[in-house]
């Protein structure tokens, strides 16, 4: 009999933290109210990655109930020890951009302590407040503020303690890496954690909602900002190329079984028999379980689940209906589909009668098929049943949204269940809709242990969640003059039922149980981004379905900046058409139509459009001229292509340079160069590695990225049958500007704005337009594979 | 199931399973070492990626029972507290997006620059290129290379660069 826990594990201990025990303290009493006490309930620690500092809180750690942190107590964000540093707890994760960092340094400079005194923990959902995990782009943008404001907040208790303590106003004294003096005597100090004496705030907060959680002090003027703007180096990266951090994937517990899925070999089956004997004498099985279409099968060891599930014999039955089209007749399927929804079009002018008198009408169609998360670890998760409770380690992005999900799934109060976040692959978006958890607290309460659940390779890049296949028709017309007077827009999404956020009923193991919605989400899609002005405009999005619409590998979910490549690379590729036949300089017709529009420009987004466009174009070094550039005569021909973008207030413009072979079809991307605005910096460095990250997962997508099928399943399901960008693709250059075209950079409420995502949208059209520019040949069709663009070459005859 | 010697960073270890078993579960699970990970169980990504004799081997596709040689992982690169040239170019170039790969990046360059100090451009887009990365980090992975071929990285100890944050 194999022994296991009889307590989940203390959060102190998976992470390698140290003991967090303590003795119980006194509350500390100052000017009638209390600033600081002993607070039983939270756990505390220094942080994964911590100096030796001693550290403070209650670290009694109980199966639950896990409490949901208030995010209107100060404790709940930040935690002094005595050695006069401080943990930061907050309600976010990092995909692997340095978000971590860029906290510290907000929360670090508000409260005037040195960033190297201090540590985070992050998105584990019984000690940091539900600020939602990460998604969305936002976390500087939008949870940064309550960051920076409870900062400040903990930074004025500790002047107002000091100044209690020295019996001086808190305008005579200064405050610097967590020491506050006296203006008129420096020798006069007390450091924070001698103010604190190992307690813990006992401070009220305020605000409707998390997002809007502030105390009674300011936060500081940008201009006094001194750890924002700085690049110190990534925290989380000397563990990771060490080989110490502990990831989600490295937990293990006593009694800990390994489990592995088995999919429907046909989308749509129906489980009808499972033969056990076809495994029951393996070395180490457990047992099958399955309800529904869900099944798995769990083994002492990993590599006898691997074998297990490899083994077992089951019968399926197909559908009567082929869940969808094959790869091949996808866009002709959904250029035929009944639309499901059909948002109105806006509307500006009149198109049709502007298109009629137009000197030129230009029409074109583009493709965008479905492309995966294809995350490089597949998903996976741990559960822990013991003591009544349910413990997930996961690198779910949206902890929170799992902990309440899998309560809700497994019918458990939801102050049983807790989520720690930990480290792990990254997949922009794919952990939104975490299976791998679910289906560990499943099969942990089915057998009573806890269990590790891995998907395969072949199953993540099957069955992950999707970015949606587009179709799109555009028109346009342009007056004698080139100037551009009419745009018509048209696209069809297949967004139909997108999943997103762990919701019991859209996980894949609830589609496969049958607990799924009654009525599937209704579609969306994005539109274009650009702020052009042309006169008489039209612009329109239809979903189409797919014949399947649960549990099918073609779901779609949020993958990094949810439509925008595949709707910019339209847009942005018909404004270089329309440019060509113009015969006008793909820069100055953009810039043409950004300083003729009178759009909103809260923001400025307008002004700062402009300046990105500039900035790309000074740093590539560009010659204004029409695309195409006189071909060569060699092999290899070369190219430029720029596109732009916005999301939100980010707006970005890029430039690619291009070879392609004309004998091969192969296109490298020799140079990339990025001009990117996102208002207020926190880390330069960190955001350059931020975007250079985005432009080439967009160049993937550009180049390589495509899911396809036959019409019972997905057939690209590995790292050959679905390529991705590698080190032979690289280019060879990268430049990054970063802007600020605010018209007063300096002014103290300059604002951060969002880095995540907004990269990825215009890089895929950079790449068709200087493609273009080098051959003559308009592609049309994501990706750019080799063999695609030489049929393209040919049968232009270039 | 059966007894298996492996010897791993420099420590013999003897194993109980069964000798097709791949070794990065062994690793992984029966070790404890997180240095390799699993990714594909294909041999087409490189997470799972180990040095054998020198050699940046697989672990997901190589059996137990065929490893003869020494096993160097990730975390054996780390010598008497000081990180490798190599790790230590990584946080230099500041590399890692999620990090999830870089095992496999690490490792990969490992045997790369150890068999060719001096790699061309050409020499590191090859010899890298079967170690993915979904971060897309390669152009940081490169510079990070050169940087070793270069002889510029700072080599400082492990506990002033990793302890300590």
């Amino acid at each position: 009999m194999t022994t296991f826990t009889s307590n989940p594990r203390k959060l102190e201990e998976v992470l390698g933290m140290q003991d967090s025990a303590t003795s119980r303290r006194h509350f500390l009493k100052t000017s009638g109210f209390i600033v600081v006490s002993f607070s039983a309930a939270a756990v505390t620690g220094t942080g994964p990655f911590a100096a030796a500092a001693g550290s403070e809180g209650a670290g009694v750690q109980r199966a639950g109930p896990y409490p949901d942190p208030d995010f209107r107590q100060l404790d709940s964000w930040i935690v002094f020890h005595e050695n006069n540093t401080a943990t930061f707890y907050v309600g976010k994760t990092d995909c692997g951009q340095g978000t971590g960092t860029a906290f510290r340094q907000m929360m670090a400079d508000e409260l005037d302590i040195a960033y190297d005194s201090t540590s985070l923990v992050m998105g584990s959902t019984d000690v940091t407040p539900d600020q939602g995990g990460s998604g969305g782009s936002d976390a500087i943008q939008r949870d940064g503020w309550p960051m920076r404001r409870v900062a400040a907040e903990a930074r004025r208790v500790l002047l107002e303690l000091a100044s209690e303590r020295f019996g001086v106003p808190v305008e005579q004294l200064d405050v610097s890496e967590a020491v506050i003096s006296l203006k008129s005597n420096t020798s006069r100090r007390v450091t924070y954690s001698e103010l604190i004496k190992g307690q813990r705030f006992d401070v009220t907060l305020t605000g409707r909602d998390v997002n809007e959680t502030t105390g009674v002090a300011d936060v500081k003027p940008v201009q006094d900002l001194r750890i924002v703007g700085q690049s110190p180096m990534r925290y989380d990266i000397p563990p990771k190329v060490d080989g110490s951090l502990v990831w989600a994937v490295d937990v293990t517990l006593p009694g800990m079984v390994h489990a592995r899925n088995i999919k429907p070999p046909v989308v749509g089956a129906t489980l009808r028999n499972i033969d056990e004997s076809s495994v029951r004498d393996l070395p180490g099985f457990i047992r099958v379980v399955h309800k529904g279409n869900y099944l798995a099968v769990v083994c002492e060891r990993e590599e006898q689940a691997v074998n297990a599930a490899r083994r077992l014999r089951v019968d399926w039955e197909k559908p009567a209906v082929a869940p969808f089209p094959t790869s091949e007749e996808l866009f002709t399927y959904m250029r035929n589909a009944a639309p499901t929804s059909r948002s109105e079009p806006d509307a500006v002018g009149n198109l049709e009668a502007a298109l009629e008198r137009a000197a030129m009408v230009i029409e074109a169609e583009y493709d965008v098929p479905f492309q995966g998360h294809t995350a490089f670890g597949p998903a996976h998760g741990l559960a822990d049943p013991s003591d009544g409770q349910m413990t997930i380690y996961s690198n779910d992005m949206k902890s929170y949204g799992m902990r309440t999900g899998v309560a809700e799934f497994l019918g458990m109060p939801r102050d049983r269940v807790r989520v720690v976040w930990m480290e792990g692959s990254q997949a922009y978006g794919r952990t939104a809709a975490d299976d791998a958890g679910f289906e560990a607290a499943f099969l942990a309460k089915e057998i009573g242990r806890p269990v590790r659940v891995q998907w395969m390779r072949d199953e993540e890049t099957a069955w992950d969640t999707k970015g949606p296949a587009f179709t799109f028709a555009l028109r346009g017309g342009l007056d004698a003059q080139g100037n551009l007077i009419a745009l018509d827009y048209n696209a069809q999404a297949a967004d139909y039922n997108h999943v997103g956020y762990n919701e019991v009923e859209t996980v894949l193991i609830s589609q496969l149980i049958g607990t799924r919605l009654a009525t599937p989400n209704s579609g969306r899609a994005a539109t274009p981004s650009a702020m052009y002005a042309i006169p008489n405009q039209r612009t329109a999005t239809q979903v189409v379905r797919l014949p399947m619409v649960w549990e099918t590998p073609l779901r779609t979910g949020n993958l990094r900046d949810p439509s925008g490549p595949q709707v910019t690379f339209a847009s942005e590729s018909f404004i270089d058409e329309l440019a060509a036949a113009a015969n006008a300089d793909p820069i100055e017709f953009r810039l043409n139509l950004l300083a003729g529009s009178t759009d909103d420009d809260s923001g400025f987004k307008r002004a700062r459009s402009i300046a990105v466009i500039r900035a790309a174009a000074d740093a590539y070094g560009w010659d204004t001229r029409p695309s195409p550039k006189s071909r060569g005569t060699g092999t290899v021909v070369t190219g430029r292509g720029i596109a732009y973008a916005f999301r939100s207030q980010t707006v970005v413009a890029e430039i690619a340079e291009v070879e392609v072979n004309r004998d091969t079809g192969h296109v490298w991307v020799k140079r990339l160069v990025c001009a990117h605005d996102c208002g207020l910096i926190i880390n330069p460095e960190g955001l350059r590695g931020t975007i250079e990250g985005g432009m080439l997962h967009s160049l993937s997508r550009a180049l390589h990225e495509e899911v396809q099928f036959d019409s019972e399943k997905v057939t690209s399901v590995d790292w050959r049958s679905h390529p991705s960008l590698t080190h032979a693709d690289t280019p060879a250059a990268i430049d990054v500007v970063l802007v600020n075209g605010d018209p007063n950079p300096s002014r103290s409420d300059l604002p951060p704005y969002g880095a995540g995502e907004t990269v990825c949208k215009p890089l895929i059209a950079a790449v068709a337009n200087a493609i273009y520019d080098a051959t003559g040949v308009r592609l049309r069709r994501v990706p750019f594979r080799d063999e695609r663009v030489l049929a393209e070459i040919k049968a232009a005859a270039v | 199931m059966s007894n298996v010697t492996l010897n791993v960073n420099g420590t013999t270890h003897t194993v109980d399973a069964e000798p097709s078993t791949p070794l990065l579960y062994i690793l992984r699970n029966d070790l404890g070492l997180r240095g390799p990970r699993f990714g594909c169980g294909l041999g087409q990504c490189g997470a799972c990626t180990v040095i054998i004799d020198g050699m940046a081997t697989r672990s997901c596709v190589t059996r137990i029972s065929r490893v003869q040689g020494e096993i160097t992982t990730l975390e054996g690169l780390v010598k008497d507290g000081t990180l490798d040239p190599v790790q230590q170019a990584w946080i230099d170039e500041q590399v890692p997006q999620c990090g999830f790969c870089q095992n496999g990046q690490i490792m990969t360059a490992k045997a790369l620059l150890d068999k060719n100090p001096n790699p061309t451009d050409t020499e590191i887009r090859e010899g890298m290129a079967g170690a993915l990365c979904r971060c897309m980090t390669y152009y940081r992975v490169q510079a990070a290379i050169k940087r070793v071929a270069g002889g510029v990285v700072t080599g400082e100890p492990v506990a002033a660069k990793g302890g300590v944050e």
